[in-house]
C-alpha cells in the first residue's frame, strides 16, 4: 500500500511517500492512521490534531471510515490553501 | 473545461475563448486569483504544491455540482501550481449562464469550494524564508454557507 504525504506534512516527515504492509486488522482508513501513527513518532506528532486532515484513496477524497486494500494509494492531506 | 498546469496563462484570452463557444449564454462571470505582495508583507514568490490527479477529480466533482445547482451553461476552472511571482494569475473560474445571478452565484460557489476542497497548498517565499500559508477558518465558513 502506497502512502503519499503533502505540503508541510511531507516536509516534517522528510519524505513524500511510504510503501507499507499493514496487518489484517487494519481495515479502514481510520485504522490505517492509528497504525501508521503508532509506528512513526514524527507522523504521530504531526497528526496530533487528526481531524484537520482529509484522506484520499486512489485519488478520491473519501471518509475516514472507508475500507482499504493492499493495492490502494492513500494520501494524507493537510488543510488545503488553494484558490 | 478543467486545466491543472504549471504553465502561465492569459486570463483574458481564456475568457474570450470560453465565451465565444457559447452564444446561448447571456452572462459570463470570470474570477482571477493573483499572487499578492504588499508593502507590509512583501513576498518574492508563491510556491503551490498540488496533487494533480486528485485535483482533477475533486474539481470535476465541484464543477459538476455547480453546473447542476445553478443551471450553468458551462463552467471552466484553471489552476496553476509551481513557482509564481507577484502579479501572476494563479487560477481562474469562469461561469456561463442565461442570466447574471446564476453566473455570479456559480462562480462564488466554485471559489468557496476550491479554497477548501481542492488539493493545493501555498507556500510564501519571503526575505525571511519560506513559510506555508495557513488555512483560514473564514474559508470553511464561506464554503459551509452553501450546505
Amino acid at each position: 500500500m502506497k502512502i503519499l504525504y503533502f505540503a508541510w506534512l511531507r516536509e516534517r516527515l522528510n519524505r513524500a511517500s511510504d510503501d507499507v504492509s499493514p496487518p489484517a486488522e487494519v481495515q479502514t482508513l481510520a485504522d490505517l492512521i492509528v497504525w501508521l501513527r503508532a509506528n512513526d513518532e514524527a507522523l504521530d506528532l504531526a497528526m496530533a490534531n487528526p481531524k484537520q486532515f482529509k484522506l484520499s484513496k486512489n485519488a478520491r477524497i473519501v471518509p475516514w471510515e472507508t475500507p482499504i486494500a493492499d493495492a490502494d494509494t492513500i494520501a494524507i492531506l493537510p488543510p488545503m490553501t488553494g484558490g | 473545461m478543467i486545466i491543472i498546469s504549471e504553465a502561465p496563462f492569459d486570463p483574458g484570452a481564456l475568457l474570450n475563448e470560453f465565451q465565444a463557444n457559447h452564444p446561448e449564454a447571456g452572462a459570463a462571470v470570470a474570477f482571477t486569483g493573483m499572487v499578492r505582495s504588499t508593502p507590509d508583507r512583501p513576498i518574492t514568490a508563491l510556491i503551490l504544491e498540488c496533487y494533480p490527479e486528485l485535483a482533477q477529480n475533486e474539481i470535476a466533482t465541484i464543477r459538476s455540482a455547480a453546473i447542476a445547482r445553478f443551471n450553468l451553461i458551462d463552467a471552466a476552472v484553471l489552476h496553476r501550481y509551481g513557482r509564481l511571482v507577484p502579479g501572476e494569475p494563479i487560477m481562474q473560474v469562469i461561469t456561463l449562464a442565461s442570466h447574471r445571478q446564476a453566473a455570479f452565484d456559480g462562480a462564488q460557489y466554485l471559489m468557496d469550494y476550491l479554497k477548501t476542497d481542492a488539493p493545493f497548498w501555498k507556500q510564501e517565499d519571503t526575505a525571511a524564508g519560506t513559510e506555508w500559508v495557513e488555512a483560514k477558518l473564514a474559508d470553511d465558513a464561506a464554503r459551509d454557507r452553501w450546505r
